[in-house]
């Protein structure tokens, strides 16, 4: 028998997988095709103080092995999730739910932590300074390392539970501002979000997106999320949380092995829905195959 | 939502770009006016095509050849199994009807007019069509709705066949109980203006998951956000903001 389980800042997980957060909503949709109790956890959607359509359609584009979003975080405000979306939660998931967090000042993001601090169901803060799709907000944060701890800060301040900082990867010196958020006091770190990119429809010779760029993510891009998971694992002293292009239970233990604590899985879920399922059924397997007994015994073992 | 398996019974052009794929499967549940959304070898995103016929474990769909995705399944061989997730979207509410509802299709968005007009004809309802087409060699499926019993009149742009001009000028002097419509966003928009009674509109845009988690396909209207995925694609007139 294999043992999945891990420590994520003193909780307890099955096994190490977690939907990213805007892949799987608040959850109770995809509890409709399959048992969600069966997750380590998961992030669920954005939320930011006031509620938010996000961007312009089209939103969305296809690449090669992933897509373009620039949703913009869509989400009902933090007074609905609070009133509408947690209680639905809790009917079908009756373990510790991430609550993802984004703002647009220092205020924002302090505020919003602080209320979803006080609910029962929320076991961590992952606070989004990296959401690569709203102009002249979020992505301010996550780019200096000034910034990034000043919101770490803020949000220590009004929280009791374990603050886990979304990193960004469009930047120059992950490392740097990992570093930073680890000095202004967070519990631990999660990266990677997407990487900036666009596409051009050929027809009309105009970009796909109407933002012109957006978030990409997908297969392609988990070798740089590796990377990056590989070099904030080894330079910070607290837990990591890797994620980027994960699609497999190998990609799980891959990511394990380059440092990470536990690993999200995020547009998998979008083309198939089923993906974190499938993947939790097939980690045994893999594990044995490459004679591997406990998966926190593995964190970080290909440091070399 | 479900995900289901389908053979590939017939994929066939039915003039240069629009090509007509017979999937065999579980199609239980699929209502007039939802979308199946295909997992396609070598693509990320799985792509969105609209149910044109439910025939007992046999699902229709027409498509035509825009990008990639369309390119790739036009080449797909007879046998051939599809991983696809079904049940996608509202559809259309057929108590809305009436006694004699008007059904307006626009080039690729006269698919899921099909089963709608099949299921409205079966309830004993006296339907009529109007297919819309730029010129005469883009037209199908003219005679497939003749056969199920509908009236049915086509336009052409160009005038090549049938009434010259949009399908609003077909929609004139005709007289219906309700319409549904489906086509190119600014015929669905003429539609609406020219419209004498309520109706339902059948939106498209492009689309992460299908199934309502992205967020990729929201629109505003005047009942809230919708997902075109989820709450749509099919919106009714009076909440839809241009």
């Amino acid at each position: 028998m294999v043992n999945t389980k891990v420590n994520l800042l003193g909780i307890e997980l099955d096994n190490p997988v977690i939907p990213a957060s805007g892949t799987f909503g608040y959850g109770y949709e995809f509890s409709k095709l399959y048992d969600i109790n069966i997750l380590g956890t998961f992030s669920f959607k954005g939320t930011t103080k006031d509620a938010r359509f996000g961007n312009p359609t089209p939103r969305i584009a296809e690449c090669t092995s992933g897509m373009i979003n620039a949703v913009g975080l869509q989400n009902p405000g933090v007074d609905k999730v609070i009133s509408e979306e947690l209680p639905r939660l809790k009917k079908c998931f009756n373990k510790k739910v991430m609550a993802n967090v984004s703002g647009f000042s220092v205020e924002d993001y302090a505020y919003t932590c602080e209320r979803l601090d006080k609910e029962e169901q929320v076991g961590w803060l992952e606070v989004n300074v990296s959401c690569p799709n709203v102009h002249g907000g979020g992505m301010s944060f996550g780019t200096q390392p000034s910034a990034a701890a000043e919101v770490t800060k803020a949000v220590k301040k009004v929280t009791t539970k374990p603050v886990i900082i979304k990193l960004s990867p469009n930047v120059t010196d992950i490392v740097s501002i990992a570093k930073a958020c680890e000095d202004a006091g967070a519990d631990g770190i999660s990266l990677i979000n997407t990487l900036l990119g666009m596409r051009i429809d050929l027809n009309r010779k105009k970009p796909v997106i109407k933002n012109v760029m957006g978030g990409f993510s997908g297969s392609a891009i988990f070798p740089v999320a590796l990377r990056m998971v590989y070099q904030v694992a080894s330079a910070v002293k607290i837990p990591v949380v890797g994620m980027g292009g994960v699609a497999s239970a190998e990609d799980v233990i891959e990511m394990m092995l380059a440092g990470a604590t536990a690993v999200e899985v995020g547009a998998q879920n979008l083309v198939n829905p089923y993906a974190c399922r499938d993947i939790i059924a097939d980690l045994p397997r893999v594990m044995e195959k490459y004679k591997i007994n406990s998966l926190s015994e593995i964190i970080g073992e290909a440091r070399v | 939502m479900k995900q289901a398996y389908f053979e590939i019974i017939e994929n066939t052009h039915l003039n240069s770009l629009i090509m007509k794929m017979v999937l065999k499967g579980d199609t239980s549940g699929v209502k007039a006016g939802q979308f199946v959304n295909i997992k396609i070898d070598g693509l990320f995103l799985r792509r969105p095509i609209s149910v044109c016929e439910i025939n007992g474990d046999l699902l229709t769909i027409i498509y035509k050849i825009v990008g990639r995705g369309t390119e790739e399944m036009s080449k797909m061989e007879k046998g051939t199994v599809l991983d696809l997730l079904t049940n996608l979207g509202n559809g259309y509410d057929l108590s809305l009807s009436g006694e004699t509802p008007l059904l307006i299709g626009g080039g690729v968005g006269v698919p899921p007019m099909f089963e709608l007009a099949k299921e409205l004809i079966a309830s004993g309802k006296k339907v009529t069509v109007i297919l819309g087409f730029n010129t005469k060699a883009e037209i199908f499926y003219e005679k497939e709705f003749e056969n199920l019993g509908a009236k049915v009149i086509v336009t052409t742009v160009d005038g090549s066949y049938g009434v010259k001009g949009f399908v609003t000028d077909a929609m004139k002097d005709l007289e219906y109980s309700f319409f549904y419509t489906c086509g190119p966003e600014p015929m669905l928009k003429a539609v609406h203006k020219s419209s004498v009674t309520d109706g339902e509109l059948s939106f498209e845009e492009r689309m992460g998951c299908g199934f309502g988690a992205c967020m990729g396909c929201s629109c505003k209207t005047l009942t809230g956000y919708k997902r075109i995925c989820k709450e749509g694609p099919v919106l009714k007139k009076g909440e839809i903001l241009w």
